[in-house]
């Protein structure tokens, strides 16, 4: 296992023992950050600090972190209201690595969270929590009251003359509310659907105000940046990238699981060393390396380096970093129509092409899956890719990342396609067990 | 001003506007659905998608929104573009895949949107081969039909109904491609506007139910222009009419007043014109029966009665100029009264003048709509001049749009300024006894008797302007309170005062017009509005005359041998003894109506005359805009005009009093006005009201029917097969026929029906207008007669302030002061008769303050006896004072008044 030093999201994580309470949280390093700020730094330094990091967004769009930042309105916390949400709305297929930071050691969110208020000077602090995270709201909950308790919340925060607290909203679901625009439409109590920008968060957010919204593992990140400095954490990274990333399998491996490595570890690594390689009798055949909204890479590019640039280099988007694996046994087309039906259900039902285009999508592949797809549903299929899934066609980024692995798969998996058109059925079904995992 | 370059062609355009705007402006065919000129852009259908190129040497472009892309400096975009034309096709095909297609039974069909923009953009081959989803459908009342299956989610309606309209009982509910608009559960739908979703609904969602039972299609109906008439506000409307049956009413836009958006008592009100209660024939009573008699029986039957003595004339505040001014002329100035109550003719005499010597502003209801800061004082606006209410709603927008403009995004932009003026400040101030439509957008609401508000305005007054007369003992708080508002009020560029005579109060009405000229010494822009009654209130109250006290004075003298009412059941202003004494002391009464009123039963001679949509006319609006109406109904003889039943009276006299000469010689409409411009100057400009009747483009009339009515004959085949020639009218310019010039540049106030090539929807609007939302092409419909600007050529004199501030309500123990507790639908004479309205009229209820409503029921003693009324308890209701919705309960009922109430005999308090 990688030392602790070098894998600061997750040392403090000991699921036997359960998330550390504040004067754990403190022995094993934390709140060094918080002092230090709040103590010595101006906002404007946290900002420079987390800008040179080099600290993208781990939400998987990627943008820098520091830049999104510096667009906030630069007026104290306690002239302005203004908000910074923490997107705990962890609802990607296949990604659960927001949880592992959630329920392993909630604390280290709140100083986050604390430190990126500090920064934006923001008074108000909410974390937006994936509804069926049970355990993580609880955990939380005790957590921020624990903080709260302590003064590391509240007002006047270790007299700095900063006040900031944080309150809880567990979504009512639907995966939109993972994006920033939805999810401030959402916690105003109004239906979840994207907002166009501008104006952009950062000037007219929820509500109105100012408002800067991190990803869970984003965040997570600050604690660390803050007492070890941006150089230390640039340094972590393999790449142009700085920090580690939590990189996780899931899939037929050996031993499907997260793990957080130095950003840029190449794909390989991650599934041999850590995920064990592909169970026995399953060959890998293609994945998707950043949830389901990734385009697929077949096994000829294993050796990308999981970073934004090397991803987009091969084809793909890094994500989340939490890869998806198809291997060989199991029908390509299926699992496309699996990821299309739940890309139509979450279809916020806002703009055309997305909520009447992606349907149309799922059942086609519902029928070519099923045996009764024809020659011109590829062309339907292809005109929907092309379609939906340029960028500026659709209201949001929703129908672009669910054309990502259809648009891809159909490259792919072009034989596959023509095979279960040709034969009326899905060839993966045809042997006994095949299809079906152990 | 920029120019933008549209697929080569360089076209000037504004620059505040988006590429979709600009297209359309340009007159380009890009097609739409979610955007409307009114609700401005979300983004939502992706229709309008156009290629924008980013200079001269880009060929590959990108796809954009128009809508949501702000026109500037060199824009370069492609609407014929391939790939943004088989984007489009895609958008509707998308859009098709659930639609049940189901255009022949359809009655969006043939003015639907949807069939436009599909034919449009060239789609034309279904390719989706799977099942469609299906919906259930909602009753939503009397008013509008929802077929959710035609639902192509451009989310119009919602943003409408909540976002402009501010209700809340229709929603986007659940969501991806199952989205569904509509209530809760079944049930009617509670905002004053709903009838506007029939029109702002792309496709056959919301229909106008009370035109489905009358249902035919948009091109078998004549259309004309017409004037609603069930408030003062005057909304301009388009009445459509096929045989000689009355439609519907859709909405015509008056880029100064209605804009897009009627009412629902406006669109649905006009079933008066079908009802049961329709008087369709002369009606003498022989006998002490009334029984139907040919005209020239009644003429007779007439001359005989004028002959016998002195004729006395009424007229009535929702009658036609026309019709008040022949009877004028008929009976002479001595003998013509007004048909209101002495305090009602003064309140609109008041109304008047005030509005007259008003140093500031009179501003139009679009005006309002960018006011800066309001003050409505003492008028439930939203009840008694619904639209000019909706307007007033718009009004608190405008802290967010300077939020939006320092932000730099777009005003159009709607959801973007509705995020960023989230949590901005409304600066509507509603002070009324009871609590209104507007309170939940209002920066503060206080209740208080009407004579304690005017104080408070006049104390507001005093404040901006210390020569304004002061308000003596005013309690600390109202001092405060008068404090506040006044600089509320003077920090705004364009200030407005709303009043008006719901609560017949003279003081609120000098106290706001006394607010609007402090403020207009500053505050050029300081406007001032006042709500009347009827729809020719102000008209009326131009001509003036006798109020009714004096006519019951002179019967009671014996003096008045033959009465001619016109359009007016006096049973609603005259009390049931008034009523009869005046019955028993006039020999021979004379109602012209259309509609059987009550007063109907007492008249020795009953004249059908036509309905609004069955003649042509002017009618003065509160803001002294005369408008034309026109007639889009031929009934069978003798339903006629008004004042052509009273030339026919005039004519069977025999001989002729010499001043009425001119009278009898009057041939159409025209000289009517013609006449009316002599006598009474400061009405003459109504006969600019809209062109005459001799009004042609090149040398043809105007054609009221599409061109693509069907066959005359063929329409009523079932009755006879034989061509009969198109009805004509003396008074218009239309040809009630397909044949006839029509065309976008046609006049403002003569646009029949909305059609251009390729757009058979209300959408064809567009076309109309030079820019989309700003005048129309034709110039504008109406004139105003009130016009503020002749102040500015002269020294502004000081203006004289009210001196007379009533004392503090003090409320009595053993009475109450009665209020009118107005409604939308119930307080309204002719909708009353619709069957629609009637079925939104909701029974009649006490209005108590909730501290003293301890029983159900209460008996209220009014000048007609007890009546036992249910109570409710009313929030914030001021001590001392009952809501009473007036007609509902008696008849005729003069506010404010005193009045006792107890408790019901044997009946308990409640526990």
């Amino acid at each position: 296992m990688t030392p602790a030093s070098e894998r600061p999201l997750t040392a403090m994580i000991d699921p036997a023992a359960g998330p550390p309470d504040c004067a754990a949280y403190g022995r094993a390093g934390g709140w060094q950050a918080t002092r230090l700020a709040l103590g010595s730094l101006a906002p404007a330094e946290i900002i420079d600090m987390v800008t040179r990091s080099k600290l993208r967004g781990r939400g998987g769009a990627g943008f820098g972190t520091g830049q999104k930042w510096s667009f906030v309105p630069k007026e104290p916390a306690s002239e302005r209201r203004k908000y910074l949400i923490a997107n705990a709305d962890e609802m990607e297929p296949g990604t659960f690595k927001d949880r592992w930071l959630l329920e392993g050691n909630p604390l280290q969110l709140v100083e986050g969270m604390i430190l990126a208020a500090y920064g934006v000077q923001a008074g108000h602090g909410i974390v937006f929590l994936r509804g069926e995270y049970q355990e993580a709201c609880a955990r939380l909950h005790r957590a921020i009251g624990e903080a709260r308790q302590q003064g590391w919340l509240g007002e006047n925060i270790l007299g700095s003359g900063f006040s900031f607290d944080i309150h809880i909203h567990s979504s009512a679901g639907r995966y939109i509310c993972g994006e920033e625009t939805a999810l401030l439409t959402a916690l105003e109590g109004r239906r979840a659907t994207p907002r166009s920008k501008p104006p952009f968060p950062q000037t007219g957010g929820l509500w109105g105000a100012p408002s800067v919204v991190n990803n869970v593992e984003t965040l997570c990140n600050l604690p660390h940046i803050i007492a070890n400095g941006p150089e230390w954490f640039t340094g972590l990274g393999l790449g142009d990238d700085g920090g580690t990333k939590i990189y996780g399998v899931s899939g037929r491996v050996t031993k499907p699981g997260a793990w957080e490595l130095p950003i840029g570890t190449p794909l390989r690594q991650i599934i041999e060393d850590h995920a064990g390689g592909m169970r026995p009798g399953y060959q890998l055949r293609a994945l998707l390396p950043g949830g389901a909204s990734t385009a697929f890479i077949d096994a000829t590019a294993l050796d990308v380096a999981m970073d934004y640039g090397s991803v987009e280099k091969a084809g793909s988007r890094l994500g989340t970093g939490m890869a998806i694996i198809l291997d060989d046994r199991t029908c390509p087309i299926g699992m496309i129509r699996n990821l299309e039906h739940f890309f139509a259900q979450e279809s916020c039902g806002w703009c055309t092409p997305c909520r009447d285009g992606l349907p149309w999508v799922e059942r086609l592949l519902d029928a070519i899956e099923d045996g009764t797809g024809r020659d011109e549903d590829m062309d339907q299929l292809d005109r929907h890719a092309r379609m939906l899934g340029a960028p500026g066609r659709t209201f949001c980024a929703h129908a672009p990342g669910a054309m990502a692995p259809l648009a891809s798969g159909l490259k792919l998996f072009a034989a596959d396609f023509a095979a279960h058109i040709q034969q009326g059925r899905c060839p993966h079904q045809a042997g006994a067990g095949a299809g079906a995992g152990p | 001003m920029t120019t933008i370059r549209i697929d080569g062609r360089d076209c000037p355009t504004r620059s505040d506007i988006n590429l979709l705007q600009a297209c359309l402006e340009a007159g380009a065919n890009l097609p739409y659905f979610c955007w409307h000129p009114e609700l401005g852009s979300v983004g939502a259908c992706r229709q309008c998608a156009i290629k924008q190129f980013s200079g001269p040497d880009d060929r590959k472009g990108r796809i954009v929104m128009a809508c949501m892309t702000p026109v500037s400096e060199n824009t370069i975009i492609s609407i014929d573009d391939p790939e943004a034309r088989d984007f489009r096709a895609s958008v509707i095909e998308w859009m098709m895949v659930n639609h049940p297609h189901d255009c022949p039974v359809c009655e969006e069909g043939g003015e639907c949107h949807l069939q436009d923009m599909t034919v449009m953009t060239g789609h034309n081959t279904r390719r989706y081969r799977f099942t469609k989803r299906t919906h259930r459908n909602q009753d939503l009342g009397p008013f509008v039909k929802h077929e959710m299956n035609r639902c192509i989610a451009c989310y119009r309606c919602v943003r409408f109904y909540r976002d402009y309209a501010g209700g809340d009982d229709l929603a986007a509910f659940a969501s991806h491609d199952n989205v569904y608009f509509g209530r809760a559960e079944d049930g009617t739908l509670q905002n004053a506007f709903s009838g506007n979703l029939v029109e702002i609904c792309p496709t056959g969602v919301f229909t106008d139910k009370p035109f489905s039972t009358v249902y035919t299609r948009k091109w078998d109906m004549r259309g004309t222009p017409s004037v609603c008439v069930h408030c003062a506000v005057g909304c301009n409307t388009i009445v459509n009419a096929r045989e000689e049956t009355l439609r519907r009413v859709l909405n015509r836009y008056n880029t100064d007043i209605n804009r897009y958006v009627l009412c629902d008592r406006g669109r649905f009100g006009h079933g008066f014109v079908n009802a049961p209660t329709r008087i369709r024939t002369p009606l003498n009573t022989i006998d002490g029966q009334q029984v139907s008699v040919p005209m020239a029986d009644a003429l007779t039957a007439f001359a005989r009665m004028a002959a016998k003595g002195r004729i006395v004339g009424i007229a009535s505040p929702r009658a036609a100029l026309e019709t008040c001014f022949s009877l004028h002329t008929l009976v002479g100035p001595q003998h013509f009264a007004t048909g209101q109550t002495r305090h009602e003719q003064e309140c609109t005499e008041l109304a008047h003048a005030l509005l007259t010597r008003h140093p500031g502003a009179l501003p139009t209801l679009h005006e309002m709509e960018s006011a800066d800061a309001v003050l409505v004082l003492g008028e439930d606006v939203c009840a008694t001049a619904p639209r000019l209410g909706l307007s007033l709603r718009q009004s608190v927008r405008q802290a967010s749009f300077h939020t939006a403009d320092n932000a730099k995004v777009p005003r159009w932009m709607d959801a973007a300024v509705r995020t960023l003026g989230s949590e901005c400040p409304s600066a509507l101030h509603v002070m009324t006894p009871a609590p209104t439509d507007l309170d939940s957008v209002a920066a503060e609401t206080f209740r208080a008797a009407p004579d304690d508000i005017a104080r408070l305005g006049f104390a507001i007054a005093h404040e901006i302007d210390p020569s304004a007369t002061p308000v003596t003992d005013l309690a600390p708080d109202d001092a405060v309170r008068a404090t506040r508002i006044a600089h509320a009020l003077m920090a705004a560029r364009k200030p407005l005062i709303v009043s008006g005579m719901q609560y017949g109060s003279l003081a609120l009405m000098q106290a706001a017009s006394s607010i609007a000229a402090a403020l207009a010494r500053a505050t050029p822009a300081a406007g001032l509005s006042l709500v009347l009654p009827e729809c020719n209130s102000m008209g009326l109250a131009m001509i003036g005359g006798l109020p009714l006290e004096t006519v019951m004075e002179q019967a009671r003298a014996g003096e008045i041998s033959t009465l001619i009412i016109v359009e007016n059941d006096l049973t609603r202003d005259l009390s049931p003894a008034d009523v009869a004494e005046l019955v028993a002391a006039v020999p021979d009464i004379v109602v012209i109506d259309h509609t059987v009123t009550p007063l109907c039963h007492h008249a020795s001679l009953i004249l059908p005359v036509a309905a609004f949509s069955e003649c042509s006319g002017t009618l003065v609006s509160q803001e002294g805009r005369a408008q034309r109406f026109f007639q889009v109904v031929f009934p069978p003889a003798p339903i006629q005009a008004g004042w052509r039943w009273i030339q026919a009276l005039a004519r069977s006299l025999d001989p002729p009093p010499r001043p009425i000469t001119g009278l009898l010689g009057w041939r159409d409409l025209n000289e009517v006005l013609a006449a009316l411009a002599m006598a009474f100057p400061n009405l003459a400009q109504a006969a600019m009201a809209a062109p005459g009747a001799d009004y042609r483009i090149n040398g043809e009339k105007l054609r009221s029917q599409t061109y693509r009515a069907s066959g005359r004959t063929v329409i009523r085949s079932f009755i006879s097969v034989r061509d009969q020639p198109p009805p004509a009218s003396p008074d218009t310019p239309f040809s009630s026929s397909m044949e006839g010039a029509y065309g976008p540049e046609m006049p403002g106030a003569l646009v029949p029906t909305y059609q251009a090539p390729a757009w058979n929807s209300v959408q064809a609007l567009n076309r109309f207008q030079f820019e989309i939302g700003g005048p129309m092409r034709g110039g504008p419909s109406g004139i105003r007669l009130l016009s503020h600007a002749e102040h500015h050529d002269t020294e502004p004199h000081p203006y004289a302030y009210a001196t007379d501030i009533p004392a503090p309500y003090a409320p009595q123990a053993d009475a109450v002061l009665v209020l009118p507790d107005t409604r939308l639908f119930g307080s309204e004479e002719l909708s009353m008769f619709s069957p629609p309205i009637i079925a939104r009229s909701t029974a009649p209820m006490l209005g108590l303050p909730a501290s003293v409503t301890t029983s159900d029921r209460m008996v209220l003693h009014l000048e007609d006896g007890p009546h036992i009324l249910p109570v409710e308890p009313v929030p914030g209701l001021p001590a001392g004072i009952a809501l009473c919705p007036a007609h509902m309960v008696a008849r005729a009922f003069r506010f404010p008044r005193m009045a006792r109430l107890e408790t019901v005999p044997g009946e308990g308090e409640r526990s």
